[in-house]
């Protein structure tokens, strides 16, 4: 292994191996460097320059994503220059496109005359989709910024709501590129990059199609990797807040890989799925059914008492007098026909708890071993 | 799995075969391409389908339908003709390797090439890539194992694994893909006809002993029982009276439906527990309302054998209870009194008697999930298995001849149809089919045919055919598609109202007794 080398950030004195980042020592002693575009796992770009540091004898600050440590090297985190950067920087993301959370402005001046222009555009009254949720907006009240600075640019794309399950809204989108490293580098779909060049970037796919006609399989890392309101679940666009939605986490239900998920469950409904992020096997990473195939846990459809078949017609029941059909049945069959006559057909959709119980139901209790489930099929 | 998901990005080869792995486990599948784009790994691919990965093969090999077994052992062939195996692995840690050798003989690319249709040089090509590789991974899936001989297919991966030493080794294994989420729990936990959990053998006496002390009772049956595909037939004549299924869809996603339905009507008692009143449930005498996974706690086993938490996040509809509350309910009634706290209760048991997972506990799971086997408290799981030795000690080799598919096309049914799965929908499709965007995104059931064989039969693109074997028909919509090849038409298995195993085999396998879902022969005609 390399020699151990040290660095000095923010006066306190650290190790670290060659190879690491300025970004990657301080998140390790918890150091807080914003960042706008750099994704882990990806190769950082460098692109959005919001993570820039004081590093000691540098002629520019120099952004801490890509900066590797340095023997001996002094950075300041939040030097004054550091901090005027950052303004300017969040001042230019939020002077452009339709961010509308109460951040734009202190005194009001156009405010309303803004806010009406968005609510066109949104078809909503309601403020941002991810207000509260938002690392521009965060960023914005840490460093006490609003839009107001610049005048605002015009946006250049109308929003695309075309597919079941992403919306696609550019006046939000401050190019930091994370969905198309998300997208390109996480999951290797390949079906966004950027397009256009200059004071025209748009995020597209190929041939600046929708997405649903696109190479696109709608696995929406994308939308988690968004830091702003430029891509929001469909559903979840203005209904799942925050503040109102809490999170539960589990594993996926669909296929062996058992990727770890949060539930959003809002008013006692599951009303949104994200990965849970830095954490094995999937590190955030779902697929289309574990992220938008949810709606069947609150179908109508779904069986809520018991039936009874009687006349080839199904009655609802009293799980009494159902259990104890089941049981004085199997019971009698069990009797007439000996154990072996019964079958359980236990199931690799139910967990381990439940099979177990069911193996031990066929065992002990029926006294046969024909238990099986339908993996072979 | 023998190795992890994660561990695929170590490898140097990646050899996948039987897996539509971009749709079928979408986010293992990242780890195959990032490997590859990334890392400096090299994909083999051999899949007669021109699925997605094939963008990212190095080499890809078109194999006839239920000709595995040929191939493999050519590779075999080619590697120990060329010297290139793993002499020191293949001498300490295996065994019967001279009665392999021999079978493999006259498996020569030649040979391969007439009853594969593997260009001999691609054949080479791949041995010798997989052999030289420091480390190289198998993925295989059910396009491997649903075959009347999917036993020898899977034996025949091990084989070409252990001559090359790619086991036991970060980057390496033979790693099946558990296509439903909890099938290596259901296999872990005694859902099997010959064991009990842990893979602990019924006809084992002690292991019994051991069992009727830990639930206090006595006689424990020692004979295996049925398999499903065993009880279905028995049904059918009359011997089997009664089934209790818990949250499966088998008139949907068995093989031969038309003659399972028949089975499943003869049967004098059928409860079926279920979150949807499926196709199967539609049968049965009493029909239990169970909760879904937001509703329960407890945990799943993953394909990597990691065994996961699940945990409530809303209340169930109704009624609906635990499947194993209500399991226990119908024994305590039966009398044996079955009782338990919560899913923790049964858990803390189910690991007192199940030596693999006799380490694990909930509080060790609360983060990240464990690798069995886990003996004791203070292990750390096993991500890798076969380190040192195999289960059995030295590694077995298994002369495996090829025996052709049970089903041959002829005049009358000329083209082989094989089943699969998409990316949008989920086995039966009864929890899929619940969300309108992926219904949108994939509607119907499609008949997926090659240009060329479309041509041939003067059939367009969205027309309705009807697709016929000699067990049953169904119709779906024509999808001409270059990922076909030609001679084989493919259909998803997930519809029921035109559901694939109206057309398939029952043909088992007769050792795992798989069904031959992949392969059988059909015919296309215009729907009237
Ligand atoms: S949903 Fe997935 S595939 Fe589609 S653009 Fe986003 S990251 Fe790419
Ligand atoms: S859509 Fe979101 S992630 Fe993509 S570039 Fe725009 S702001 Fe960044
Ligand atoms: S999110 Fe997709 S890949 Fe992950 S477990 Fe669920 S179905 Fe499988
Ligand atoms: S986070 Fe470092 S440049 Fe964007």
């Amino acid at each position: 292994m390399a020699a151990e080398q040290r660095m000095v950030i923010n006066g306190n004195d650290f190790s670290f191996t060659p190879g690491e980042t300025i970004l990657d020592v301080a998140r390790r002693r918890d150091i807080d460097i914003p960042t706008l575009c750099h994704l882990k796992d990806a190769v950082p770009t460098g692109a959005c320059r919001i993570c820039v540091v004081d590093v000691q004898g540098a002629r520019n600050l120099l952004p801490a994503c890509v900066t590797p440590a340095a023997e001996n090297m002094i950075v300041l985190t939040e030097s004054p220059a550091v901090v005027r950067a950052r303004r300017l920087i969040l001042q230019l993301l939020l002077s452009s496109g339709n961010h509308n959370c109460a951040v734009r402005g202190s005194d009001g001046q156009d405010w309303t005359s803004f806010q009406l222009a968005v609510r066109s555009d949104d078809g909503s009254g309601e403020l941002c989709p991810v207000w509260g949720d938002c690392r521009l907006q965060g960023l914005a009240y840490r460093y006490q910024v609003t839009g107001e600075r610049f005048s605002a640019t015009e946006t250049a794309y109308p929003m695309e709501t075309v597919n079941p399950f992403i919306v696609r809204d550019f006046s939000r989108c401050i190019q930091c590129g994370r969905c198309v490293q998300a997208c390109n580098e996480i999951q290797v779909n390949n079906a966004i990059h950027v397009g256009y060049r200059g004071a025209k970037a748009k995020i597209i796919a190929a041939g600046d199609r929708p997405l649903k006609d696109s190479d696109c399989v709608f696995c929406g890392e994308c939308v988690q990797a968004c830091p702003v309101g430029a891509l929001v679940e469909k559903d979840a666009r203005y209904k799942v807040r925050p503040w109102t939605a809490q999170k539960v986490r589990t594993t996926c239900s669909y296929c062996g890989v058992g990727c770890q998920m949060y539930l959003h469950v809002q008013d006692e409904k599951v009303v949104k799925v994200s990965g849970v992020e830095d954490r094995t096997p999937n590190f955030g990473s779902l697929c289309v059914k574990g992220r938008f195939g949810f709606d069947f846990i609150h179908a109508p459809q779904r069986l809520t008492v018991p039936l009874i078949k009687e006349n080839g017609q199904f009655r609802e029941a009293q799980w009494e007098e159902a259990l104890d059909l089941v049981a004085q049945r199997l019971g009698s069959i069990k009797q007439s026909h000996g154990p072996d006559a019964i079958g359980v057909l236990t199931s690799a959709r139910i967990t381990n708890e439940e099979n177990y119980i069911a193996n031990k139901f066929a065992r002990a209790v029926l006294k046969t071993n024909n238990i099986d489930h339908c993996a072979r099929l | 799995m023998t190795n992890t998901i994660g561990d695929i990005e170590d490898a140097d080869v990646i050899l996948v075969t039987g897996s539509n792995t971009t749709e079928n486990h979408p986010v293992l599948s990242r780890h195959i391409k990032r490997a590859v784009s990334f890392k400096g790994a090299k994909l083999i691919l051999v899949d007669p389908r021109r699925i997605k990965l094939a963008r990212f093969a190095h080499l890809w090999l078109r194999q006839n339908l239920g000709t595995d077994v040929v191939w493999i052992n050519g590779m075999m062939r080619v590697i120990i003709s060329e010297d290139l195996y793993d002499q020191s692995f293949v001498e300490t840690r295996t065994e019967g390797f001279d009665e392999m050798k021999k079978m493999v003989e006259k498996f020569t690319p030649e040979f391969v090439e007439e009853i594969t249709g593997i260009p001999a040089a691609d054949l080479v090509a791949a041995a010798r890539l997989y052999a030289g590789a420091g480390a190289a991974s198998i993925l295989y899936c059910m396009g491997i194992t649903q075959h009347s001989h999917g036993t020898d297919n899977v034996k025949s991966l091990a084989n070409l694994a252990m001559l090359c030493g790619h086991m036991g080794i970060p980057g390496g294994g033979v790693n099946p893909l558990r296509g439903q989420n909890n099938v290596q729990g259901a296999c872990d936990m005694g859902g099997l006809p010959n064991v009990y959990s842990g893979y602990q053998a019924v006809s084992d006496l002690a292991i019994a002993k051991k069992m009727e002390e830990a639930w206090g009772v006595t006689d424990l049956p020692t004979q295996p029982g049925l398999t499903v595909t065993q009880m279905v037939p028995k049904a059918h004549e009359g011997e089997f009276k009664a089934l209790y299924i818990i949250g499966e869809n088998p008139l949907v996603s068995d093989p031969d439906l038309n003659h399972a339905e028949q089975s499943l009507k003869h049967l004098d008692f059928l409860v079926v527990q279920d979150i949807f009143l499926t196709e199967t449930a539609e049968l049965a005498d009493v029909v239990l309302p169970a909760k879904s996974f937001a509703e329960k706690d407890g945990t799943f086993s993953n394909t990597e054998r990691r065994v996961q938490r699940i945990r409530k996040a809303v209340d169930p509809p109704g009624q609906a209870k635990d499947d194993w509350e209500i399991l226990c309910e119908v024994a305590t009634r039966m009398g044996f009194e079955m009782h338990y706290e919560d899913s923790e209760a049964i858990f803390n048991e189910l690991a007192r008697v199940t030596p693999s997972y006799a380490g694990i506990s909930y509080e060790r799971i609360e983060q990240d999930g464990l690798h069995w086997p886990c003996p004791t408290p203070g292990h750390p799981g096993t991500p890798i298995l076969h380190r040192e030795q195999f289960t059995r000690g030295k590694g077995l080799f298994h002369a495996i001849d090829y025996i052709p598919p049970a089903e041959q096309t002829d005049d009358d049914y000329p083209l082989y149809l094989t089943t699969g799965r998409v990316l949008y929908h989920y086995h039966t499709g009864t929890m899929t089919m619940k969300t309108d965007g992926l219904n949108e995104r994939v509607p119907e059931c499609f008949v997926e045919i090659s240009p060329k064989d479309a041509a041939l039969y003067e059939l367009e693109n969205g027309e309705r055919v009807e697709i016929a074997s000699r067990r049953g028909k169904i119709q779906a919509r024509i999808q001409v598609s270059d990922k076909a090849v030609s001679g084989t038409v493919f259909i998803p298995f997930h519809f029921a109202g035109a559901a694939a195993n109206r057309l398939t085999n029952a043909q088992l396998d007769p050792v795992s007794k798989i069904p031959e879902y992949k392969v059988c022969a059909v015919r296309l005609s215009r729907a009237a």
